[in-house]
């Protein structure tokens, strides 16, 4: 399905600027066919393409966590997967996670109790990457949050109360957290 | 980033093939190394193959041996049982690196042939780099190093290897599975790698149309008490100023056995031959253990920046072999 626009690139020196293909993604249950330069990651692909900007570009280069989002379950970076990597898998982003009634999800909610933020940048990141700790089992202690946790980076410094949203989100049974 | 063509491979030999036909072309596993250095503008490959829907994700233990596909990731062979009962090193090498969503992408044979994190090599407006442009020089010896190697170092290159799994694999003898145009072959871990005083452009044995399959770990003998300390500037999510893997065997307070591997501080993950001739046979002391670590580090080669190495790491494998071996005294 990939298309080379302009001369083949064996043909020249350089190749050609833009290679072209068909991606489908599924994001948050809903599928999306798109025509994609071979080079968009699943980042740039949902924020530009999608209009989902709940995921954010931080660092772009698998640092920061900023850009967390899970894929079949598992939280991933998205700056660092090509979006046609994503394709035949299951993408969720911050804007998937909350209820059908459109009640925050309960690690959002905790977040909110918690003031688990400043400027709030980091924070889909963070939760994305919370959801998916409390499905691993990870929440047992301040000290395993926080090393199971140490992906997002949070440049405000809001961790403390980072930590105790997540601590209270697990003990209200955040193991059932959506996925 | 330069434009490229992206082909999904369905089955090995294929994968084999594309890469045959294509001398330009890499795999695409995790991505984590690949795409952040193709951002970067260090790598430029015109084709990318995607090798991650290969059947190499199976985890199987076969005697008394653990066979590991090469598309498992890092943190499903840090949950498998196996691991976890008998290869305490490899679980702790393997979660004591990068983030979960790291581990979550990057693969058992992706973080084998992960590259340098050497900040010259990684900037292409940097003209001296014997990786990137063999016989150019080397900007980091008179450069900022701190994140760099002593073991395997020299002029040319200083660059480090920052596996912290491939020096819990180098210490238990893994072998490396390949497939290439013309069959496949096993190698020893040990012998996978090469040094970058010898050849910093080359980092392994691998040709460019062989692919990593998986990697076999020996299980340790039960008797066997192990472990993995990393030292580094933070307590979480960063790189080894210098790590010691050691497996000893022990009886009434004399080494049997001794595998020692030394990170963060080699061109290539350590394996400390000196160390482990020096403990077997010997008495479990603390002397004995720094006579170890002396010898481990008396090759080591210094620039102003990576001087503090050689004394962190002989610091860092002692406190190693005494937390293994129960022995402080």
């Amino acid at each position: 399905m990939t298309r080379v626009t302009n001369a083949s690139r064996r043909d020249t020196d350089d190749l050609p600027a833009v290679i072209e293909r068909v991606v489908t993604l599924t994001v948050n249950g809903r599928p999306h066919t798109l025509r994609l330069d071979t080079r968009v990651t699943l980042l740039d692909a949902l924020r530009d393409r999608l209009g989902l900007t709940g995921t954010k570009k931080g660092c772009d280069q698998g640092a920061c966590g900023a850009c967390t989002v899970h894929l079949d379950g598992r939280r991933v970076l998205a700056c660092l997967t090509l979006a046609a990597q994503a394709e035949g898998r299951d993408v969720t982003t911050i804007e998937g996670v909350s209820g059908t009634d459109g009640h925050p999800h309960p690690v959002q909610q905790a977040f909110m109790e918690h003031d688990g933020f400043q400027c709030g940048f980091c924070t889909p990141g963070q939760i994305m990457s919370a959801m998916a700790l409390m499905a691993e089992g990870r929440t047992g202690s301040d000290e395993e949050i926080r090393e199971f946790m140490s992906g997002n980076l949070c440049r405000c410094g809001a961790y403390p109360n980072i930590v105790a949203a997540i601590r209270e989100a697990a003990a209200r049974g955040g193991h059932d957290a959506r996925l | 980033m330069r434009a490229f063509d992206y082909v999904r491979a369905t089955d090995t030999r294929e994968a084999v093939r594309l890469l045959a036909d294509d001398p330009e072309a890499s795999c695409l596993a995790g991505g984590t190394t690949q795409l952040d250095l193709m951002k970067d503008g260090v790598l430029q490959p015109p084709r990318l193959i995607d090798i991650t829907r290969l059947p190499l994700h199976g985890i199987e233990r076969r005697d008394e041996s653990l066979h590991v596909g090469a598309l498992v990731t890092m943190e499903e062979l840090a949950a498998d049982t196996t691991v976890a009962e008998r290869l305490p090193m490899v679980r702790e090498s393997l979660l004591l690196g990068a983030s979960v969503q790291l581990r979550n992408m990057a693969t058992i044979g992706g973080n084998l042939l992960q590259r340098t994190r050497c900040r010259y090599f990684r900037d292409p407006t940097v003209p001296e780099c014997n990786k990137r442009a063999p016989g150019s020089g080397c900007a980091a010896v008179q450069g900022a190093a701190r994140m760099h190697a002593v073991l395997g170092a020299s002029e040319r290159c200083i660059a480090l290897h920052a596996s912290d799994l491939a020096v819990a694999l180098v210490a238990l003898d893994a072998l490396v599975h390949i497939q290439g145009p013309t069959g496949s072959r096993t190698v020893p871990l040990t012998e996978f790698y090469l040094t970058a005083d010898v050849s910093p452009e080359r980092e392994t044995v691998l040709e460019h149309a062989e692919l990593i399959t998986g990697v076999e770990i020996p299980l340790p003998p039960p008797a066997a008490r192990s472990g993995y300390l990393k030292v580094r500037d933070r307590t979480s999510y960063e790189f080894a100023l210098a790590s010691a893997a050691v497996q000893l065997v022990l009886d009434d307070g004399t080494i049997l056995e001794a595998r020692v591997a030394l990170g963060g501080v080699g061109t290539k993950p350590w394996r400390a031959h000196a160390a482990e001739h020096l403990l077997t046979g010997a008495p479990a002391t603390t002397a004995t253990f720094t006579e170890a670590a002396e010898a481990t580090m008396q090759d080591a080669w210094t620039v102003p920046g990576t001087a503090f190495k050689v004394p962190l790491a002989r610091r860092t494998l002692v406190r190693e072999l005494q937390t293994v071996s129960g022995v402080t005294a």
